[in-house]
């Protein structure tokens, strides 16, 4: 087959109608976009999930009485709390944290903001036993009954605000993958459509071209590169648009965000996310080019 | 070279068949016309040859294609062996003559250097040597179907169909044109062609077949038209 035959009627027919292409392009963009997003944000789970899971760890706060008075925790109920979290197989590590070492991670944590630490006194935070686990998931089932002992005041499960979190993640997640499946839907029926016009304003091209023993390889291979072409023009676009995205964005907003979830990097876009996109694209468009050209274009 | 063997033609939207129990065997190299009246089945006579119709019943052999029951993917070859002419012409109107010409074996594959060799050449012998850069709408008809025609020999096929090729054009140039498929008839080329128009055919004296109803009513190895009549 010629390539300057082929790639010249390609180019005539994305030409010929520069609306429906422009259309197409753009719908294929966008909902390649948030496609692309929602694979972030799967991956933005996974990331924050072993975040936080690596640093949980259970707080098991004890009574004012115990604060004041038990400084090392050697007295009951103290010890006996501890010694039954240690004997627990789940359990990794447990360490008692008084009242002035809890003011200090307290201060640590809040020293850039002196509004809460002219609030906090060491007196006002509880010495607190803080729990290791061996596997994270299983927080819930290991401080089971605990809350009941004597000398506990609160626990504080981290895996719980983990869970809430992932799971507004994962909403997140489904809604832009729904968002994209329509668009994408609705890109799909442009490719088709556009295809369906090329091949009524080219009708009497293919005419000739059956008449003279043209193979379908010649009469159809200009319409499904017509496809891939706007397709992958669509796929470039949605990428280069991700990638400004995540370029632009964190001077404020994902600065902030940061602290919460963390989300992947330009690379993952560039290297995992492009390629996925790209194929999506193509995939798409040849298939959609294929099922059109068999129904709708007689060979 | 062709042969029809009681071939009918029942469209699935008509009634009456286009053809009924049609037998026709042309030889290499002969110039035949089919004529009759307007609906009386020339058309689908030279597609069912094209395979752009398959028939009802009977068989169609060209050269040696079983033309009905060719599989789809060897249609093209069939294709390839045969040249086309139209009453409306056909040509490609945002390229120009060369280009229209040159369209006919790009699609089909062959190599630049063969198509910068023999468009040239078929545009000389259809008598438009230098007019290769104008485009279809600065042509008169009777070029404009010179250059449908250099298209459809460009490829040397063994057979030239035309369907009502002068049906468009003045007495005149309908001449000049019938001398153009004499002149490649002369090649060896067998060449059928469908018309209505009388002079033409009374002029030319080559074989007749009559098409009446989609029935042959006649076949004349050297015959005018109205004859039959
Ligand atoms: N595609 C078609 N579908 C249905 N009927 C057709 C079709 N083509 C032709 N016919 C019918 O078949 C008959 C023969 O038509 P045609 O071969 O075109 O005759 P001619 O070329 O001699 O005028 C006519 O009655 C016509 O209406
Ligand atoms: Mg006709």
């Amino acid at each position: 087959m010629r390539a300057s035959f082929v790639f010249s009627e390609v180019s005539t027919g994305l030409r010929r109608n520069v609306t429906m292409t422009v259309a197409m392009i753009l719908t294929t963009a966008i909902s390649l976009i948030m496609f692309g997003v929602g694979l972030m944000v799967v991956k933005a789970v996974d990331l924050t999930k072993d975040n936080y899971l690596d640093e949980l760890e259970v707080a098991v706060f004890l009574t004012d009485e115990i604060s004041k008075k038990d400084t090392n925790c050697t007295a009951q109920p103290c010890a006996s709390l501890k010694q039954d979290l240690e004997l627990n197989p789940a359990v990794d590590t447990v360490v008692f944290r008084n009242q002035t070492e809890a003011y200090e991670v307290f201060k640590k944590a809040f020293k850039n903001e002196p509004t809460m630490l002219e609030l906090a006194s060491p007196q006002a935070i509880p010495a607190s036993l803080q729990v290791r686990l061996k596997s994270p998931e299983q927080s819930g089932a290991v401080v089971k009954g605990f809350s009941e002992r004597q000398g506990v005041s609160l626990i504080h499960d981290g895996g719980e605000t983990v869970d809430r979190l992932v799971d507004s993640l994962r909403v997140l997640r489904n809604v832009t993958f729904v968002g994209s499946l329509v668009l994408l839907l609705a890109a799909l029926l442009l490719i088709a459509n556009m295809i369906q016009i090329s091949a009524y304003t080219r009708r009497t091209e293919v005419g000739i071209m059956r008449l003279v023993g043209a193979t379908r390889w010649y009469t159809q291979l200009p319409f499904l590169l017509e496809a891939m072409v706007a397709g992958a023009i669509g796929a470039v676009l949605a990428i280069s648009g991700l990638l400004s995205m995540q370029v632009l964005l964190p001077s404020g907003f994902a600065n902030q965000l940061e602290n919460v979830v963390r989300f992947p990097g330009t690379f993952y876009t560039a290297f995992v996310i492009s390629p996925i996109l790209l194929l999506t694209a193509m995939l798409i468009s040849s298939l959609v080019g294929y099922v059109t050209l068999r129904l709708y274009v007689r060979h | 070279m062709i042969r029809l063997e009681n071939v009918s033609k029942v469209y699935k939207t008509s009634t009456r068949p286009a053809l009924e129990n049609v037998s026709v065997d042309v030889g290499k190299g002969e110039f035949v016309f089919v004529i009759g009246p307007s609906g009386s089945g020339k058309s689908t006579f030279l597609r069912l040859l094209l395979r752009e119709e398959v028939p009802s019943r009977g068989k169609v052999f060209v050269s040696n294609f079983d033309v009905a029951k060719l599989p789809r993917r060897r249609v093209p070859r069939l294709r390839q062996t045969i040249g086309c002419v139209f009453q409306d012409f056909r040509l490609l109107t945002n390229k120009t003559v060369f280009e229209n010409v040159a369209f006919a074996l790009e699609v089909i594959g062959k190599p630049a250097h063969t198509i910068r060799k023999v468009v040239p050449e078929v545009l000389e012998l259809v008598g438009l040597d230098g007019k290769a850069d104008r485009m279809p709408r600065e042509l008169s008809g009777g070029e404009q179907q010179r250059v449908a025609i250099a298209r459809a020999f460009v490829n040397r096929p063994l057979m030239l169909l035309a369907d009502e090729p002068t049906g468009n054009l003045d007495p005149d140039t309908s001449q000049d044109i019938m001398l153009l498929l004499e002149r490649i008839n002369r090649t060896g080329t067998t060449v059928l062609m469908a018309t209505h128009d009388q002079s033409i055919v009374d002029s030319m004296r080559r074989r007749v077949v009559e098409l009446d109803f989609g029935r042959v009513i006649r076949d004349d190895a050297r015959g005018v038209y109205g004859y039959g009549h």
